[in-house]
């Protein structure tokens, strides 16, 4: 039964305050919710038009119902909008075109990833990690491994953090590849997001190949991968290295000096260096402002400060400013693949402690001590040590960090995303005064704020 | 490692320090909640430690380890220049769960407070919007507290409306900025 | 279709080749084949379901075959909604007020497993099916489902319109009805 009876009476109606009893009576799953209407009145009135809850929201609001009385036109811009970012809230105090007031609203994707890993061993805690920054599940997947390893305080073979490195930047640029893609369809420029989305579909076949999965490749493990690459991994990665500059060129060459895009960007949105530091920007973003912070080359890790490579710059962080480094990373991150490629050395992919890797299957079915690791490994988990550490990468958007604290369990005690996308996207509110409202959706495709990411 | 910050902190803030660790290289000092403000500001101002990024704001329960004080409210800074973080956390008790709100020394603090508030009740003293942004309005409880259950849902029929966000004064003060009169 | 060689394309009245260019059939099956090839869907995305989504519309799998291209962002000119992607408590309104905008005849697919059942979050915000406010027509498993899940479960709808099968929506009014008649009886 999925609508509850719809000919209730007022006084039958349940009343809208909760109980006020926080840990007594629980929500049963498969209840029923009654069809949104007007409290008082039978739902049946209201269902399938909507508007009489329209009505009731206008006069909630204490807008005037009358249409002719003049005031400040109230536009509410999602969670379920037309623009390709994600669920989040704007509501809009409008004068014209012109935004006087905005209000942000979050937490329409709040999955709860933080009480989830308390209540999962160390290893099961990767698909959640992938689900976070959807666009690069793989970079999450490394951030979280990073963090455990430094708990451990281990070191993974040579030829995992190669490999790491190599999916990692391939993951940098889908996420890139969604991030231009999309912001350019809510122009207009539905073209690019056909090209890119091209491109990415072969970074997936790639990623299928790898790991099985398309997009949630919770590839990455403790103490290594989950196992190794395939046969044909190179040559594959060669052929994606030839192919992909094209996607590149193609959305350059349309995009970035075309007339349209750069009315609808240039000084768009601008940002200092030392505001968009104070709100904790980082990534792309803080970037195109002219900060020259990037966790790879500011803390390298995974041998980044050996390869030879460069970091994007802005000057004024509007939103063309933006696009212009997302591209360029794009083309750095393949020189990075191509230089780690070339340098891919032999060997295990995963640290050889049985008390933390999972021991590999035929020792598992023919020794005692291979079946005794794997069991406790499945049963009991990973035992970290105890203690906290904070560690840090450079995700899709900026510094992804993860704050574990572990009580020398099994499973974490705490764990804590620092998410880069919830520090841009604070000061949406402030910043889009004085914006018109068609320059929203650039500036939010610009600042590539992923729900996943932002509700965690 | 980080020896000069922790000099630079031990020097003037001696006494306030709880506790200092440095373990797998991250630095951590344990400050009294009264103080942990002046020790954030300092830490931004403070040209030998300038540490301009607030990077992350968020709140450790204790309960299952038998903590006392219960909460540790946990600051990551960084610093651009000098490239250190350091980790600052203060004891906040159950009974009395506020905290200044450091929104004044970094803009980043905001809605990383508000989570904490969200997640585990802890108030922080002069933050311009305290109010839940994760969960929805009608929940009740604190997710992250370590009594909470997993699976407590609450139900929302109503999406807010936000309008408490933004009080009336302001409103008259958005509608005199209007470039057309708004008549009343 | 009867047309002979050289491209004739005028008959005189009463031609005998009349039958190969005429069929008849019942007003209902032409509807229904009308609404399965043109199912508007309206992509209620809200997480990595959603971008699976977008590569279902994509030139590599290409939902335009199906007759759903035109994908609306509004409830008003959709007749599929297809929810893709995890919905939390806080966003259950929006989607049963997205929902009841929706014209009739319209359906949902459930797609992924987050939006069928929770998926792996069984947790205190996430909503464990959409079932709990509408009602679902197909349910798509996957984590996310591959592009050619959905377009699986978009052939199964069609298959279904066009069997004539009530979308669940009318199943469900028609359920409140009856206990709505049956109520009345017991008031007797």
């Amino acid at each position: 039964m999925v609508f509850k009876d719809a000919a209730l009476t007022p006084e039958e109606m349940p009343k809208t305050t909760p109980v006020p009893d926080p840990y007594g009576g629980r929500l049963p799953t498969g209840v029923s919710w009654e069809p949104l209407g007007v409290p008082g009145q039978p739902a049946s009135a209201a269902r399938g038009t909507g508007l009489e809850v329209e009505r009731h929201i206008v006069e909630e609001e204490g807008l005037s119902a009358d249409p002719l009385a003049e005031d400040l036109m109230v536009v509410n811009i999602g969670p379920s909008h037309p623009a390709m970012h994600g669920t989040f809230r704007l509501k809009c105090w409008l004068d014209g075109e012109t935004i006087v007031k905005a209000i942000p609203e979050i937490g329409y994707l709040h999955r709860c990833f933080e009480k989830m890993a308390e209540l999962h061993p160390w290893q099961e805690i990767f698909p959640y990690t992938d689900r976070l920054n959807y666009m690069s599940s793989f970079l999450n997947n490394v951030g979280y491994a990073m963090a455990v390893e430094k708990l451990l305080g281990i070191e993974i073979p040579k030829r995992a953090q190669r490999i790491r490195v190599i999916l990692g930047e391939l993951s940098r640029i889908m996420d890139h590849f969604v991030c231009v893609g999309t912001n350019l369809v809510d122009l207009g420029a539905l073209t690019n997001f056909w090209y890119l989305f091209r491109g990415r579909e072969e970074i997936y076949s790639l990623m299928e190949h790898v790991s099985g999965a398309r997009m949630m490749v919770a590839y990455g493990r403790i103490g290594g991968l989950m196992r190794d690459v395939h046969a044909g991994f190179e040559e594959e990665v060669r052929a994606l290295l030839a192919t992909l500059p094209r996607y590149i060129d193609d959305v350059d060459g349309l995009i970035t000096n075309n007339r349209i895009f750069i009315d609808r960007s240039r000084g768009v949105h601008p940002i200092s260096g030392p505001d968009a530091i104070d709100w904790g920007w980082t990534g792309p973003c803080l970037r195109a402002a002219g900060v020259p912070y990037d966790v790879r080359k500011a803390h390298p890790y995974y041998d980044y400060d050996q390869f030879d490579w460069q970091v994007p710059i802005g000057t004024t962080g509007d939103v063309y400013d933006r696009y212009l480094v997302r591209m360029e990373e794009m083309r750095q991150s393949l020189s990075i693949v191509r230089q780690a490629l070339d340098d891919l050395p032999d060997g295990p992919v995963n640290v050889d402690d049985w008390t933390i890797a999972p021991p590999p299957k035929d020792a598992v079915y023919n020794t005692i001590e291979g079946m005794v690791a794997h069991f406790k490994l499945t049963f009991e988990g990973v035992q970290v040590p105890a203690g906290e550490v904070y560690s840090y990468t450079e995700g899709g958007n900026g510094e992804l960090g993860f704050y574990i604290v572990s009580e020398g369990a099994g499973q974490p005690y705490r764990i804590h995303c620092r998410a880069p996308c919830f520090a841009i996207y604070q000061n949406i509110g402030q910043s889009l005064e004085g914006c018109m409202l068609s320059d929203i959706v650039a500036i939010i495709g610009s600042l590539n704020v992923i729900a996943g990411e932002l509700d965690r | 490692m980080a020896e000069f910050v922790l000099e630079n902190l031990r020097r003037r803030f001696g006494d306030a320090l709880e506790r200092v660790s440095d373990d797998r290289g991250d630095l951590t000092v344990w400050v009294d909640r009264g103080r942990v403000h002046e020790l954030l500001e300092h830490c931004k101002r403070d040209p030998e430690l300038d540490f301009c990024f607030c990077m992350d704001v968020t709140a450790v329960d204790y309960l299952s380890l038998g903590g006392n004080p219960r909460f540790a409210v946990v600051y990551h800074l960084y610093s651009l220049a000098t490239g250190k973080r350091v980790r600052v956390k203060t004891g906040v008790p159950e009974d009395d769960p506020v905290v200044d709100s450091a929104v004044d020394v970094w803009k980043s603090t905001d809605w990383f407070e508000r989570e904490v508030y969200d997640m585990f009740g802890i108030r922080f003293e002069g933050h311009p919007n305290m109010k839940r942004i994760l969960c929805h309005r009608d929940f009740q409880g604190h997710a992250l507290r370590k009594d909470y259950p997993a699976d407590l849902r609450w139900k929302l029929l109503r999406p807010d409306d936000l309008l408490d966000e933004i009080s009336p004064e302001e409103m008259q003060r958005v509608r005199a900025r209007v470039s057309h009169p708004i008549s009343e | 279709m009867g047309l002979k060689e050289g491209g004739e394309t005028s008959r005189p009245v009463g031609d005998t080749k009349a039958p190969e260019s005429v069929f008849t059939t019942t007003l209902d099956k032409m509807v229904r084949w009308a609404r399965a090839g043109s199912l508007w869907p309206l992509p209620f995305g809200t997480a990595c379901c959603a971008i699976e989504f977008m590569s279902v519309v994509s030139s590599h799998y290409d939902l335009a075959r199906f007759g759903a291209e035109v994908v609306r962002f509004s409830p008003r000119q959709s007749d599929m909604m297809i929810v893709a992607g995890t919905v939390v408590d806080k966003q259950a309104p929006i989607l049963k007020l997205i929902y009841e905008q929706m014209c009739s005849p319209k359906w949902v697919i459930s797609m992924g497993v987050c939006a069928s059942s929770g998926g792996f979050y069984r947790a205190y915000h996430v909503m464990q099916g959409i079932d709990e406010i509408v009602p679902v027509d197909v349910y798509v498993p996957g984590c996310p489902p591959t592009p050619e899940g959905l377009i699986y479960a978009i052939m199964k709808l069609q298959e279904k319109i066009e069997r004539g099968d009530p979308s669940h929506y009318q199943v469900v009014l028609e359920r409140e009805a009856a206990a709505a008649r049956g109520r009345e009886l017991a008031r007797v």
